[in-house]
């Protein structure tokens, strides 16, 4: 579904990938990791087409080189790390801009598109405030909202940056679970940057471990999700604990109790 | 992230939820939902319609126009203005007025007005797509050089000595050709993947570099002919007292190409208040929608200062009071901005001619004198409500 061959990003002397290749099956939610700056979401970047890269992205088999903005758009939605919420927008209107590849260029929206809304505000739980504007939105209402922009482009690949940032504890897990059901109803492919390995491991089928823009490890969460993998890329200050059940929780951990780095006098 | 403040929820202009709801049973209300499920918000979902506020425009304009016409040195009535204003059509009943009013009316008032109305609607329009496009709340009509190029065009011909015919053709190409050089010069892609669209700062900025150079090269032909002054300044000031009708014929395609085509880009400039990058994962290309909106709103607006002069303020003050009074939908903004626009600059022009008559006070500086306090009376009582990009 997804299909990354060697890609390189640059910006200007930095290199942001540095010759990734992976793919992503139909259905699978490929989740991308790896410490700050790895190029985590200069590969979302790519995939969504907002970058000049090297090498070759395929998505649902065709390059996405030389493809229409229109085009991309139906087969890819990219959902950011931080959207911009125009604050006198309603809800209404704020999903029905998820539309904008199935619209004419000088068209407007037919009740097609409304519906094809109306459904996805219903199902996000949005309906009790489709008339209300942005600013009136909680957190967790505002990634739904998001979400549910993302999903009225009726593409078959998801792209999630930081999907949970913004989130409490709580309402991650909630999130991640909607996004979870909502690939298995309509047979998505995701490919997401999550910066919890935790909640990583828990909903991904599959990661990718980027470190300075190349591919550090892939594979079962359970085979990526190891101390002396994470310990090579994110530092001694991370451990994996395991479960009875199986499950992986990735804590940042002090490397020795009470040996704190001296002061200088 | 925008923080969410529930307590604005109350203050919100369009109620969500009428009274008339309340007083139905909860239970009631809710099988009417779930019987019907996509037909009670799919009534409302984005069909946003600028109804009341372009009701308002257009009544702001028949009263402008009305005022336009009747307000004028010569003392005519209502009725011979109305009488004066029937003759010419071709099946009217038998009138007594005479030809002299009958002049006055059609050769000097309604031109004046239409041209008036005209100019202010895509000075207003041009500036609210400008706003747009840049997403900037600062942009108007001039930023990309229309006025320096203008001004430089209109004043080579006025110190050139050459004939006045030649002031718009003249004014209207140096407006052109000065945002065709900061568009080139500004517009990059800035190792962006193609459609995205580059940075719109480097595009602002060069528009402000282009427009002081022509601007010093104006003022440097200004100086140098200063016997030519009071004409290149009451040009830069804005005037709309030689209007005749061939100025409304010279000028009425490129404003109706560019109007039209700048209402044709109002969802996508919605689409745009999300961003560049947004917009065009959404499939937008936005290289392409903001050439395309510089390039109709540059025409009309060059087309419109080529004939009345540098006017200002009409593209920022407009634009934004509709953002503060209606709603910043590009829906609401473009068309209500227009209609507006023209019903502001009509009036604006009967001032202007009437405060120190016989005299006349440049329009420019009516304009900024009722526009500006008006403005930010608008400002200081709606700002915590709406925002305005």
């Amino acid at each position: 579904m997804i299909s990354v061959a060697d890609v390189r990003v640059r910006y200007g002397a930095v290199a942001a990938l540095d010759g990734v290749t992976e793919r992503a099956a139909p259905g699978e939610w490929l989740g991308v990791i790896g410490p700050n700056g790895a190029g985590k979401t200069t590969l979302l970047r790519a995939v969504a087409g907002h970058v000049r890269h090297l090498g070759r992205i395929e998505v649902c088999g065709q390059p996405t080189v030389g493809m229409s903005r229109r085009k991309l758009a139906r087969i890819v939605a990219y959902v950011p790390q931080r959207p911009q919420l125009p604050p006198d927008m309603t809800v209404g209107d704020y999903v029905l801009l998820g539309r904008t590849p199935h619209i004419g260029y000088f068209r407007v929206e037919t009740d097609a598109d409304r519906r094809v809304c109306t459904e996805l505000i219903d199902r996000l739980a949005l309906a009790a405030m489709a008339d209300r504007t942005l600013r009136t939105l909680s957190g967790g209402e505002l990634q739904r909202l998001v979400l549910a922009r993302a999903l009225a482009q009726q593409a078959p690949v998801l792209l999630l940056d930081e999907p949970t940032s913004a989130l409490d504890l709580g309402r991650r897990v909630d999130a991640l679970e909607l996004v979870d059901q909502l690939r298995r109803e309509r047979s998505l492919t995701i490919l997401s940057a999550v910066h919890d390995l935790t909640l990583a491991g828990q909903f991904a089928d599959r990661l990718l471990l980027l470190d300075a823009g190349r591919v550090a490890a892939t594979g079962a969460p359970a085979s990526v999700l190891r101390d002396d993998v994470l310990r090579g890329h994110f530092g001694p200050g991370v451990q994996v604990l395991t479960a009875p059940n199986g499950d992986r929780a990735v804590i940042s951990r002090r490397p020795e109790r009470g040996a704190a780095p001296r002061l200088p006098d | 992230m925008t923080a969410a403040v529930p307590k604005r929820a109350a203050d919100v202009p369009e109620p969500p939820q009428p009274p008339a709801t309340a007083a139905v049973p909860a239970t009631a209300s809710e099988t009417a939902a779930s019987a019907e499920p996509d037909l009670a918000p799919a009534t409302t979902l984005g069909r946003v319609r600028p109804g009341r506020p372009l009701t308002v425009a257009v009544a702001a304009l028949a009263v402008a126009v009305i005022v336009g016409v009747s307000v004028g040195p010569a003392d005519l009535s209502l009725p011979t203005i109305a009488e004066a204003l029937l003759v010419r059509l071709p099946w009217h009943p038998a009138l007594s007025v005479g030809p002299v009013d009958t002049a006055i009316v059609w050769q000097i008032r309604l031109p004046r007005v239409i041209l008036g109305a005209l100019v202010g609607a895509m000075l207003a329009g041009g500036g609210a797509a400008y706003q747009g496009v840049f997403r900037n709340p600062l942009a108007d009509p001039y930023l990309l050089g229309v006025a320096a190029g203008a001004g430089l065009g209109a004043t080579l011909i006025i110190v050139g000595d050459l004939s006045p015919a030649l002031l718009p053709p003249a004014a209207f190409a140096g407006a052109v050709g000065a945002v065709a050089i900061t568009y080139v010069l500004g517009a990059g892609q800035g190792g962006q993947a193609p459609g995205v669209g580059g940075s719109t700062a480097s595009i602002v900025l060069a528009g402000v570099a282009v427009a002081a150079l022509l601007t010093a090269v104006q003022e440097y032909l200004q100086q140098q002919h200063t016997q030519s002054l009071p004409q290149i300044y009451s040009w830069i000031l804005g005037e709309l007292s030689l209007a005749s009708w061939s100025d409304i014929t010279l000028i009425l395609p490129y404003v109706v190409i560019s109007a039209g085509l700048l209402f044709a880009h109002r969802r996508l400039l919605d689409v745009l208040r999300v961003g560049e990058a947004e917009a065009s994962s959404l499939g937008v290309d936005v290289a392409r929608l903001r050439l395309t909106v510089v390039l109709a709103a540059t025409l009309g607006t060059a087309a419109a200062v080529a004939v009345s002069g540098l006017i200002g303020f009409v593209g920022i003050i407009v634009p934004h009071t509709v953002r503060l009074t209606a709603g910043a939908s590009y829906r609401i903004v473009l068309p209500v901005s227009m209609i507006g626009g023209a019903a502001f600059l009509v009036l604006a022009d009967v001032a202007a001619r009437t405060v120190q008559a016989p005299a006349e006070v440049p329009i420019g500086v009516i304009t900024a004198i009722a526009g500006a306090p008006f403005f930010l009376f608008v400002l200081r009582s709606r700002r915590t409500r709406r925002d305005l990009s």
